[in-house]
């Protein structure tokens, strides 16, 4: 059976050629960069490297790059670090409601702590109004973080527009740019943005390496104490070969990124057309916004999403719904419900999303199956009447 | 997210889907918390349900639990079928996860409705 994998915001496969770099650094420099003899000293280089690499691609110093155990950690370290420091100044943040967990649960856990936190609405693009964030600025707020790309739409952020507000009233701007990094031009210079979270197995680095972007003199605290690493920032000592593997998948995904976003673009566009041609009563959620060209979310009226997604991947297509019940909550997706998609489409949302693996032969198949599964679950719901 | 054969297998091949046209006993019941919604339909002779049909909008296990939930209702009387718990879709579902239990939840709560109408005519 043919075996399509089309969940690339959830994770990526390791590049080859990411791998072989790898592989290096746990046989031959296995070294631990604050030793001080040849093997630290081997390992150092590969850090470094790196960290000029990836500064390199987001327009930033050397030393405003930090590495860590991934997004999730980097979301974590920025808030509560913020907070931690500014906390004789305020205590309020400002964020989206169609923000990633790592981000709306640690907001949740300093709401808990005595932060008061400001959830701003998306209109029905899914797109958050950089005026509205202005307007939820008070005296006492002290950060905001919105993401630059969502994870379920992929609709992009005005985060210079945002930033541009925010900075002006003395606030520092943070943006979770997890799902964008690698796949467009991303330039802290340009957004001037005072953080920016980064991972690396969204672009074909493997899972357990990430970081953030700081602007120097920044104020943060690390959320990890210990051995000094990261400058004090993330104590731990360094995933080398993660990290040697992030750079190498940010210089790949630097070499090609603009052919890749316009050849996942146009996949994109047939497999949109191809499903509205085929299924009646489908939407597409965030397709009037700026988008990655490799997401699509698109929702079906009448059928629950998991269904869907569990009679295509019997078919051996591997993607994910767009509603959060299969994650152990029932709720619909919190995304689909802040940018108002109707009761019909909420729970029947799957998200396809594309990457460097993925062909149009791909697409050509889950367009020659996707008709009769959706037709067969509607056959089944009560819920729709053809 | 983990399902047992049995459920995978009520999925693939979901047994007395459909409607039956003036039943003799029905009812709507839906979970708005994730959206599922079943439609049960009982046909009853003397007393004991002869044919059981459902539709469902709700996850592989939703569907899976108004398909067994036929089966288990088929040949029985009515008051065998009052008996009916949760614990017993489950059961004969090989086990659901606790995120899923719910679904078993739906399709007693479906027989209940059904079958108090029907007493209540």
């Amino acid at each position: 059976m043919r075996q399509i994998y089309l969940d690339h915001n959830a994770t990526t496969p390791v590049l080859p050629e990411v791998l072989e770099v790898m592989l290096r650094y746990f046989r031959e420099d296995f070294g631990n960069p604050s030793s001080v003899h040849r093997y630290g000293r081997r390992t150092r280089v590969v850090v470094d490297d790196t960290r000029d690499g990836v500064a390199d691609m987001l327009g930033a110093p050397a030393s405003a790059i930090f590495f860590s155990s991934g997004g999730t950690e980097a979301n974590n370290t920025i808030l509560k670090g913020v907070a931690a420091a500014l906390t004789g100044r305020g205590r309020h943040l400002v964020t989206s409601q169609i923000e990633h967990p790592a981000v709306l649960d640690t907001c949740a856990y300093l709401a808990q702590q005595g932060c008061t936190v400001t959830y701003v609405p998306v209109d029905e693009h899914g797109v958050v109004d950089p005026e509205a964030v202005r307007d939820a600025l008070t005296d006492e707020t002290i950060l905001v973080s919105v993401m630059y790309a969502n994870n379920e739409t992929g609709v992009i952020q005005p985060i210079a527009d945002i930033a541009h507000l925010v900075r002006q009233r003395g606030i520092l701007m943070h943006t979770d740019a997890v799902q964008a990094f690698g796949k467009l031009p991303l330039r802290v210079d340009e957004l001037d943005v005072d953080f920016l979270s980064f991972s690396g197995h969204k672009l074909y680095a493997p899972k357990g390496i990430g970081g953030w972007y700081a602007r120097p003199g920044a104020p943060l605290h690390p959320l990890l104490h210990g051995g000094h690493q990261e400058r004090g920032m993330r104590s731990g000592t360094e995933h080398v070969a993660g990290i040697a593997a992030l750079g190498k998948a940010c210089a790949m995904a630097m070499s090609d990124m603009r052919q890749e976003w316009e050849r996942q673009q146009q996949l994109q566009q047939r497999l949109e057309h191809g499903i509205q041609e085929q299924i009646p009563e489908v939407r597409m959620q965030g397709a009037e916004a700026p988008r990655l060209p490799n997401t699509t979310n698109v929702a079906f009226a009448g059928v629950e999403g998991e269904s869907l997604m569990m009679s295509l991947d019997l078919q051996g297509v591997a993607l994910s719904t767009g509603s959060a019940c299969s994650s152990g909550s029932l709720e619909p997706s919190h995304v689909l419900r802040a940018m108002g998609v109707p009761e019909a489409y909420l729970y029947g949302a799957l998200r396809c999303s594309l990457g460097r693996g993925t062909t149009l032969a791909d697409i050509e198949y889950v367009l020659e199956i996707l008709p009769g599964i959706v037709q067969h679950a509607r056959a089944l719901s009560p819920s729709f009447a053809p | 997210m983990q399902y047992s054969d049995i459920v995978q297998e009520h999925f693939d091949h979901p047994r007395n889907v459909g409607v039956i046209e003036q039943a003799d006993a029905a009812a709507q019941v839906s979970n708005p918390a994730c959206g599922d919604i079943m439609h049960l339909y009982l046909r009853i002779e003397n007393d004991r349900i002869t044919e059981a049909k459902f539709k469902t909008m709700g996850c592989p296990a939703a569907i899976a639990a108004g398909s067994v939930t036929t089966e288990l209702l088929i040949g029985h009387s009515i008051e065998e079928a009052l008996q009916l718990t949760r614990a017993e879709v489950n059961t004969a579902l090989g086990g659901l996860t606790p995120q899923k239990v719910h679904t078993s939840v739906l399709a007693e709560d479906a027989v209940r409705a059904a079958l108090k109408k029907y007493r209540q005519r």
